[in-house]
């Protein structure tokens, strides 16, 4: 199966840089907050909104969880050095561990959403502080597969490369200079040792790439993915994850009782009168 | 004759027609200081693209009285202008328009005609849609303006060329996307399609497009001047504001008509017996 997911990185590099610094100076600000895991995905955008910003407008903050990886952590300042950034290591254990503690019993997965959300108040704090917005770091394919906390790391001002797949965030992130220690290692969230995404998913993000691409942008239907050569578990294992996390990308439903309603009938874009 | 286009290739603030306004002012006088003649902004200039629940708050109606048109009206007796509105008729429905301003008058009003509702497009709950394409007499010969939308039916321009077009004005306010090749798939594809309607119809096709963002919506710019060989003889950058001056030799439309008479071999009587048999009339 020959499916081609390669961009122009140069091009797609200008348009995401000047996304990041248009969006953000017509709110009237010039600042930008950014919490670096050590992973791509917040790598890749820290080199874009350095380069859209100038580098002393971005502030990176490191927010380990007691069970973090020093790996994680060292990838990170990989990229603070790299860039020459201002950053802030803001530990989330105490944080975190007040609730947490409060649960034995509690399972990973309440745990990973109290770190993405202690993450969220702890980068919402900087952005009042800073003077900066949060720039959101999720790509194509996990917001299509849901893998994100809601008002964890999917709250943010604005995604730059939310409309990337992750094989497409490895080709940008070659083109602006990634360290390799980043490119090459497998992509966690780091909730507990060892912990790698794919094993999480249950399949491979090159597989889940592909799929989502015939399925999303190409529009093939479930069928013509089959024939296509995907096996109809996981083509349906995916359609159910999209379908299953779409809450995650839409704004909750207001109740609408009136002749005019905000979602529905009150329609602005956010950019209104700037 | 000679003529000296400007594209005005601006940003626009979404639904502050004042600040809009006061660009295309200082772009006219820049470029009448700079010899233009013609000065072309692109669609929906006066106002930004993605206007939903702005749109009737921004219509206006163009005449000597408006607000907004008194200070074009007075510009366009120095330089004629084409400018991109939400016009507001008698019965408060709203169009996407592009006027033809020259010599404190409105020569021409297109309402756009095709209001694309699909993808990242809506505007057909907002806008309501012209009913005609019309050619028009300018100084500077038979004019046709389309906007966006409108020219991706072939039919349009067509329409226009039979009606004497032979310099087309075609506004945009394109959103990009598609990251694979050298320049964004949909930049190529306007420049692809105005190539080959330069040629095919012989005639000037100018294209002024917008920049800047919306939301998540980027527009390209990359406006450009096409003459009648289909030959691109003029570009704006892209993503940048710009203005592009660029003179045209009209006489150009007889040199390549003498060459290539596409337009007097054309059979439009065929075309509509051809087109009353297809409807079934």
């Amino acid at each position: 199966m020959n499916i081609d997911l390669s961009i122009n990185p140069s091009l797609v590099r200008g348009l995401l840089t000047r996304f990041i610094h248009t969006e953000i100076t017509r709110t009237g600000l010039s600042r930008a907050v950014l919490g670096l895991s050590g992973g791509i995905d917040s790598a890749l955008v820290a080199y874009l909104a350095a380069d859209a910003l100038g580098r002393e407008n971005l502030l990176c903050v490191r927010m380990p969880y007691k069970t973090s990886s020093q790996d994680s952590l060292d990838h990170a300042m990989l990229v603070i050095q790299d860039l020459g950034v201002p950053y802030l290591d803001i530990p989330i254990t105490e944080m975190a561990d007040g609730l947490i503690s409060k649960f034995p019993d509690m399972s990973a997965m309440r745990k990973g959403n109290i770190m993405a959300r202690c993450r969220m108040i702890t980068l919402y704090d900087q952005s009042e502080a800073f003077k900066g917005l949060v720039i959101g770091t999720g790509n194509k394919t996990e917001i299509l597969l849901g893998y994100s906390t809601l008002y964890g790391d999917s709250a943010h001002a604005l995604n730059p490369i939310g409309d990337l797949y992750k094989a497409q965030v490895r080709q940008l992130s070659r083109e602006v200079g990634v360290p390799l220690p980043i490119l090459d290692k497998a992509p966690s969230a780091d909730l507990w040792a060892g912990q790698t995404d794919e094993q999480e998913l249950g399949f491979t993000y090159e597989e889940a790439d592909k799929l989502l691409y015939l399925l999303v942008d190409q529009r093939y239907s479930p069928e013509e993915c089959v024939q296509a050569g995907f096996s109809r578990a996981f083509v349906e294992t995916v359609i159910r994850r999209v379908r299953r996390n779409h809450f995650k990308r839409v704004m909750p439903p207001v109740a609408k009782i009136t002749t005019r309603t905000v979602g529905y009938d009150f329609l602005y874009l956010r950019d209104w009168g700037t | 004759m000679k003529l000296t286009l400007a594209l005005a290739q601006i940003n626009t603030k979404l639904g502050d027609v004042e600040s809009n306004l006061e660009k295309h002012l200082a772009l006219a006088r820049e470029a009448a200081q700079g010899g233009a003649g013609l000065i072309v902004f692109p669609e929906l200039s006066l106002t930004g693209y993605v206007l939903q629940d702005i749109a009737a708050t921004v219509a206006h109606r163009p005449t000597a009285d408006d607000p907004l048109f008194r200070h074009l009206l007075q510009v366009s007796k120095n330089l004629d202008m084409v400018v991109g509105f939400v016009e507001e008729d008698s019965r408060y429905r709203y169009y996407i328009s592009a006027a033809y301003l020259s010599a404190g008058q409105v020569v021409h009003l297109h309402r756009k005609v095709y209001l694309p509702t699909y993808g990242i497009f809506d505007e057909k709950r907002y806008f309501a849609a012209g009913n005609c394409f019309r050619a028009f007499d300018t100084r500077f010969g038979r004019v046709g303006m389309l906007i966006c939308e409108d020219f991706w039916h072939v039919s349009s321009p067509y329409t226009l060329w039979l009606d004497g077009a032979d310099l087309f004005l075609m506004t945009s306010a394109s959103p990009g996307r598609g990251i694979t090749d050298e320049i964004l798939g949909s930049a190529q594809w306007v420049q692809d399609i105005n190539r080959a309607y330069s040629g095919l119809f012989t005639s000037f096709f100018v294209h002024a497009n917008r920049v800047g963002f919306e939301d998540g919506l980027n527009f390209f710019g990359g406006s450009t001047v096409f003459d009648p060989d289909g030959r691109m003889i003029a570009q704006s950058p892209y993503n940048e504001e710009d203005l592009t001056l660029r003179e045209i030799d009209l006489a150009q439309l007889r040199r390549t008509r003498t060459r290539l008479p596409l337009l007097r071999d054309e059979r439009p009587e065929m075309v509509v017996s051809e087109m009353n048999r297809i409807l079934g009339r």
